[in-house]
């Protein structure tokens, strides 16, 4: 089958790889129909995940319809079309039996602080990923859920990690009628955060980015007030202003390991790797919050340390809460918000490659160009 | 205002809020919000019959973090650990626990020695490294690559030239090495006649 290959920091190909096989009775194949490339991929692609190995295959977020099933599958069955959270989850470990999937103990050898997640490299644990033709799908009986007929192919895929885990992300702030929101970062996750506010009661949603037309969808997307932090000397200062001096109730950090803005902290982190990624937007979000506060972060980190501001976040009594996102759980009620048209997760896709030229797609995606904000990968055969 | 009890006012009402945004409020009530409160106990949600799932047989001897009791019933097998950068990795994960740099810096110092290693592999292979196509540069030119940075104030524009030192960097790496290992090999070879 083809896939697309890692093969070293800001370089990947496409390659001929042996289609996968069931190696545990409860896996599935699936045969890809449409995967996404996530702003946490271009961590993995910019080298900063450490155990990130050549001949790896990317991709955590992608659709498709089922090919085999192993023995033990009883909820699925070949011909099936289902979407398949980021998160590869058992379903009854002492985590998953709480509900947090995305923290599943039972899928990740190589590591006991993060769960499993497909394509992300070792530290992740091991899997390809779905920028590929197939993909193996470990506990298919718990992870994926057949798309309902009346969903967009491309709704589904943006369900599968970018909109859940920006729902997820105005959910950890606990956002209660009339606060103000200020969400860092206008990629697909901050603006999916920036329009669930609303839905939860936010009297005013602000976000920040350095890219005007991000900036210009947060304003369609999510009717938000945005503000560009290069026209500003002191985006901590503007915020403040804002907000009557008092700072915003709930600050949500949508941008994580290589936020801009800080060529020092940038070279530190996503250039030397001494860091477990540049916490310049994590720091913003502790400045500008109020005292008694909550600040969410679903943004990508490393799990090297970070020079986070927490004694700031000590001496103002914040709330910090943070998580990956239990895609799974949050289905059911974004499924409705999809339905009724509260969010439209395919206004975010900009445009649609060919997996022969993921490489250019990511480079796009990368160096931010042509406005891309979320670009989908189509399989060769799809 | 800030500096009396009294909170701001809003700019917006709720009503007014309500009347233009669409589905505002819908998930006002924290009831509506997926699974508060967070730890909902439900040892079988979905399809997961199995108390502990059965293991996935282990192929060759599967690295594994030393904070757990033992190999996880699942795990990928993408890339078995090989070669240099593979002994590297089998340490790092044999004697430091995650909680120590050293860990992660030799998994990332492992990451650079595959790439470079692979790099050069694939000059011996029937598919060499070819940077034009592998860096996706190309895109450049089919999606507006200067117009997408000329009179627009972003912040990334300051380091982008320092990726392209990344990405070159590797391959000045292995030139050298090649230049490197051609000179011994021949010095060997001259030695030999
Ligand atoms: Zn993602
Ligand atoms: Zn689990």
């Amino acid at each position: 089958m083809r896939a697309m290959v890692y093969r070293g920091p800001y370089r990947i190909r496409v390659e001929d790889k042996p289609r996968p096989v069931l190696e545990h009775p409860n896996d599935a194949i699936v045969k890809v129909t449409r995967a996404a490339i996530c702003g946490s991929d271009l961590h993995l692609y910019h080298g900063m995940m450490p155990d990130t190995r050549v001949g790896m295959t990317f991709g955590h977020e992608f659709i498709g319809v089922v090919d085999e099933v192993g023995p033990s599958v009883r909820t699925l069955q070949a011909g099936d079309r289902v979407m398949v959270p980021f998160n590869i989850f058992c379903g009854t470990c002492y985590f998953c039996a709480r509900g947090l999937y995305a923290n599943c103990h039972n899928v990740n050898p190589n590591a006991t602080a993060v769960g499993g997640i497909y394509g992300y490299s070792h530290t992740c644990g091991g899997y390809d990923g779905g920028q590929a033709e197939y993909v193996r799908v470990p506990f298919a009986d718990v992870g994926p859920e057949l798309i309902p007929e009346w969903m967009d192919d491309e709704d589904a895929v943006l369900l599968t990690d970018a909109v859940a885990t920006g729902y997820f992300g105005a959910q950890l702030g606990d956002i209660v009628e009339g606060d103000v929101v200020v969400v860092f970062g206008a990629g697909p996750v901050g603006l999916s955060a920036a329009a669930s506010a609303w839905l939860m009661g936010a009297g005013r949603v602000i976000v920040i980015d350095h890219l005007d037309y991000r900036l210009a969808k947060a304003r369609s997307f999510a009717h938000a007030e945005t503000y560009n932090f290069t026209e500003h000397a002191d985006i901590v200062v503007l915020l403040k202003k804002l907000t009557d001096h008092l700072g915003a109730d709930v600050a949500i950090d949508a941008v994580g390991a290589e936020a801009d803005g800080n060529l020092l902290q940038h070279i530190t982190s996503a250039k030397l790797k001494l860091q477990g990624g540049s916490p310049i937007a994590l720091n913003w979000a502790i400045d500008s919050v109020r005292k008694g506060g909550a600040v969410s972060v679903m943004g990508a980190y490393g799990p090297m340390f970070s020079a986070v501001k927490f004694g700031d976040a000590m001496n103002k009594g914040l709330t910090l809460r943070m998580n990956q996102c239990p895609v799974k759980r949050q289905w059911p009620r974004l499924f409705e918000h999809v339905r009724n048209g509260y969010l439209k997760p395919r206004d975010l896709v900009t445009h649609r490659i060919p997996l022969e030229h993921i490489a250019e797609g990511y480079h796009l995606f990368s160096a931010k160009l042509d406005g891309c904000i979320k670009p989908l990968i189509v399989p060769s055969a799809a | 205002m800030t500096y009396t009890q009294q909170r701001p006012p809003m700019a917006e009402s709720s009503a007014e809020l309500r009347a233009r945004i669409p589905g505002w409020g819908a998930d006002l009530n924290p009831r509506h919000r997926p699974a508060v409160p967070m730890e909902r106990l439900d040892p079988h949600p979905y399809g997961a019959v199995w108390d502990f799932p059965e293991r996935q047989p282990e192929h060759w001897p599967r690295e594994r973090s030393n904070e757990h009791a033992f190999l996880t019933p699942v795990f990928g097998t993408s890339c078995p650990p090989h070669g240099p950068a593979g002994a590297i990795r089998k340490l790092a994960y044999r004697r430091y626990s995650e909680g120590r740099a050293a860990h992660w810096l030799l998994l990332l110092a492992a990451d650079r020695i595959d790439a470079t290693t692979g790099t050069l592999r694939s000059f011996a292979s029937r598919h060499p490294a070819n940077p034009i196509a592998e860096t996706g540069m190309l895109a450049e030119f089919k999606y507006h690559g200067l117009r997408s940075r000329r009179g627009q104030q972003r912040a990334d524009l300051v380091h982008q030239p320092l990726d392209l030192v990344i990405v070159g960097g590797s391959w000045l790496a292995a030139a050298v090495g090649t230049y490197r290992l051609v000179r011994r090999v021949r010095r060997v070879v001259q030695r030999a006649r």
